[in-house]
């Protein structure tokens, strides 16, 4: 995750549904909003907020790919070339075979890496201590939504206003 | 947008907002461990430490400690082995393949039916180091250019091809169940009050902050995972089963196995998720979270497996007659009529005939009576494997060398070690991580808690004020 810095507002919400709405309706008022934190995945929200769509299922697909090419490598080779092995008259290089391992390979190869590019992507790491927290209770029952003051051109106290009407029952300043 | 019928009782119950799902869930990870859980941990330890007594001496004497003999070869290791495994399917069945059937009551129950996963598949491997009698070898298993004479493992064999399987499986299992517990983590991290446990938690939550783009990818991760590990879950016992089906033993030789061995692990995995639930949300007090509507639901799905390994049972003994060959036939006979047709009696009784009593409502929403058949089931299960391997292998084809096996005290032992290992993995898990799936189970209480007439009487009592329409409850998906 990249630094934040600058001053921040942060509208703290209670309920789900009134976050995922207030989110277009702030956007439509020129709202610019850095991003919502919530305690439980909201579908829809990262529409709502303009993400765009991950691309995550490409790197999966590319390390199954990897897996499966590895594992019929590792067969082909040492079954067929290295030292070819003729078991229950069957030809060195049988590929019926190979299929389990090959299945297991590539799943193997996709899981891991794919949940290696998703720490990476989302700044996740053990040593992760000191990541920005907006508001502690966005990880219990309050749904969190930050906006940059320095992206912002509408004054705090327009913003704020807008938070409020759009249902927040508290409205913070952060400062990083 | 989502719509649930009112019909339907709440998946969790007493009306619970975000903050109680919270409070209700960290209370037995934050409080110090009761008294029950330290009694129940020391016994675990005392099985512990007696099974790796027994362990280490098999070790230090070598196999000859077990009742094995020229004929039966294998016995308790690999029985217990394929029981630990079968067990080990539940939890991702629960959390995959439940997940992409959209079924929502796997939240309550698929975090713990995953550790039970991983913890039995860890016992199922102790098994395979056991009976390779010189554990220190096991590294041969795998594909490594060796400096005895470059020759390399025979990828043609199902034992490699299980290498694979469960080692795959355990990764990608606890992958799984790790990411999944990375949200609860960082719940648990932002309450914290000790120095300690915040940094431990704050560790492994990985600086987990639930912004909307992290969701989504977890999202879009966990619906991934699913869809590699339901194919991976069903290949492991398939796997598993072909340690048996390529060879050429009658009784083993059967093309019956795969859907017949994957179908009896979900049996006995389901049989020991009920188990371990339902003392759990007794001890922990998560009845409103693990209601009876869950306990009836994995009861029905007890029921479909267990009528499907029935249909096996009865499968393979028609095809057996029908083959028309005698030493298929006879092994078959052999293990009804024989000298272990206990053995096989008790299988039939434990695994076709008790499900079965699930067919009526009230006994399948008993919980004592749950507990107890679920019992029977792992019972019954454990002599299927039994029942496969030893009366299969202990009528060879020449009647000088028929032997019968009995266990000795190491046997008993070893599978005593077991699960003293499996008991006392799962009481540290449950004191130490949320047993239940805090932001998925938040993720369903809109759906399932809130504006909800009580059952179906309470509608039909909105209905009758004229009022307005009963709640449907929306959600949005």
């Amino acid at each position: 995750m990249a630094e934040l810095t600058g001053k921040y507002l942060v509208g703290v919400y209670d309920d789900d549904d009134t976050v995922l709405h207030a989110v277009p309706r702030l956007r439509k008022a020129g709202v610019k909003i850095q991003e919502v934190y919530s305690p439980f995945p909201i579908h829809g929200m990262d529409d709502a907020l303009g993400h765009p769509r991950t691309r995550i299922g490409i790197a999966a697909f590319m390390f199954g790919v990897t897996g499966c090419c590895v594992a019929l490598t590792l067969m082909i080779w040492t079954m067929g070339i290295d030292w070819p092995m003729i078991v229950g008259g069957k030809d060195p290089i049988s590929i019926p075979n190979y299929i389990p391992i090959t299945f297991e390979l590539t799943v193997l190869f996709t899981a891991f890496g794919m949940v290696i590019t998703f720490f990476i992507s989302n700044g996740l790491s053990p040593a992760a201590h000191n990541y920005q927290r907006f508001d502690v209770r966005s990880t219990d029952n309050k749904f969190v939504m930050a906006i940059d003051l320095g992206r912002n051109t509408m004054s705090a106290e327009d913003i704020s206003r807008a938070l409020k009407d759009s249902g927040a029952e508290e409205v913070n300043i952060r400062q990083f | 947008m989502h719509v649930t019928s009112p019909v339907r009782e709440p998946l969790i119950q007493g009306g619970k907002t975000y903050a109680d799902v919270t409070e209700d869930i960290c209370r037995q990870v934050e409080g110090a461990p009761t008294k029950e859980w330290k009694i129940a941990f020391g016994i675990s330890l005392i099985v512990l430490a007696y099974g790796s007594c027994c362990l280490a001496w098999t070790w230090w004497e070598g196999l000859g400690v077990w009742g094995l003999n020229k004929t039966v070869g294998w016995a308790w290791d690999i029985t217990n082995f394929v029981w630990w495994v079968g067990i080990g399917h539940a939890g991702t069945l629960i959390s995959a393949i439940l997940l992409l059937f959209r079924q929502k009551w796997r939240t309550s129950i698929n975090r713990a039916a995953e550790a039970m996963t991983i913890f039995a598949v860890i016992c199922a491997a102790s098994f395979i180091l056991m009976h390779m009698g010189r554990p220190w070898m096991a590294y041969w298993a795998l594909p490594l250019p060796n400096v005895f004479g470059s020759l390399w493992v025979n990828f043609n064999s199902p034992l490699v091809w299980d290498v694979f399987a469960i080692s795959t499986y355990f990764s990608v299992s606890l992958v799984f169940w790790y990411i999944g517990l990375i949200p609860d983590l960082a719940t648990i991290r932002d309450r914290a009050t000790s120095k300690i446990s915040r940094f431990m938690y704050g560790t492994f939550a990985m600086g987990w902050d639930g912004s909307a783009k992290t969701w989504s990818r977890y999202e879009y991760i966990s619906l991934i995972l699913a869809g590699l590990s339901t194919p991976l879950v069903l290949s492991v016992h398939t796997i598993v089963s072909m340690d048996f089906a390529t060879s050429v033993i009658p009784g083993w030789h059967t093309t019956i196995f795969p859907p017949y061995f994957v179908a009896g692990a979900i049996f006995s995995g389901f049989a020991m998720v009920q188990n371990l639930m339902l003392i759990t949300r007794v001890v922990y007090r998560l009845e409103d979270y693990i209601t009876l509507e869950h306990i009836e639901t994995m009861n029905k799905v007890i029921t479909l497996t267990g009528s499907v390994v029935g249909v096996a049972y009865i499968t393979e003994f028609f095809i057996a007659w029908y083959s028309g060959v005698e030493y298929e036939y006879y092994a078959f006979f052999n293990r009804m009529t024989g000298p272990y047709w206990w053995a096989y009696w008790a299988m039939m009784t434990c695994n076709v005939i008790s499900p079965q009593l699930f067919w009526s409502r009230k006994l399948r929403r008993s919980i004592t009576f749950t507990f107890f058949i679920s019992v029977v089931v792992n019972i019954g299960m454990w002599f299927e494997r039994f029942v496969i391997i030893v009366t299969s292998l202990h009528r060879d084809y020449i009647p000088s060398s028929w032997a019968m096996f009995s266990p000795t005290r190491y046997d008993i032992g070893d599978y005593i070690f077991s699960f003293g290992l499996f008991f006392t993995l799962f009481l540290l898990f449950s004191k130490y991580l949320p047993v239940v799936n805090m932001a998925e189970v938040k993720a369903v209480i809109r759906s399932t808690s809130a504006n909800l007439p009580k059952n179906i009487a309470g509608v039909a009592k909105v209905r009758q004020q004229g009022t307005a329409e009963p709640a449907f409850n929306k959600d949005s998906e």
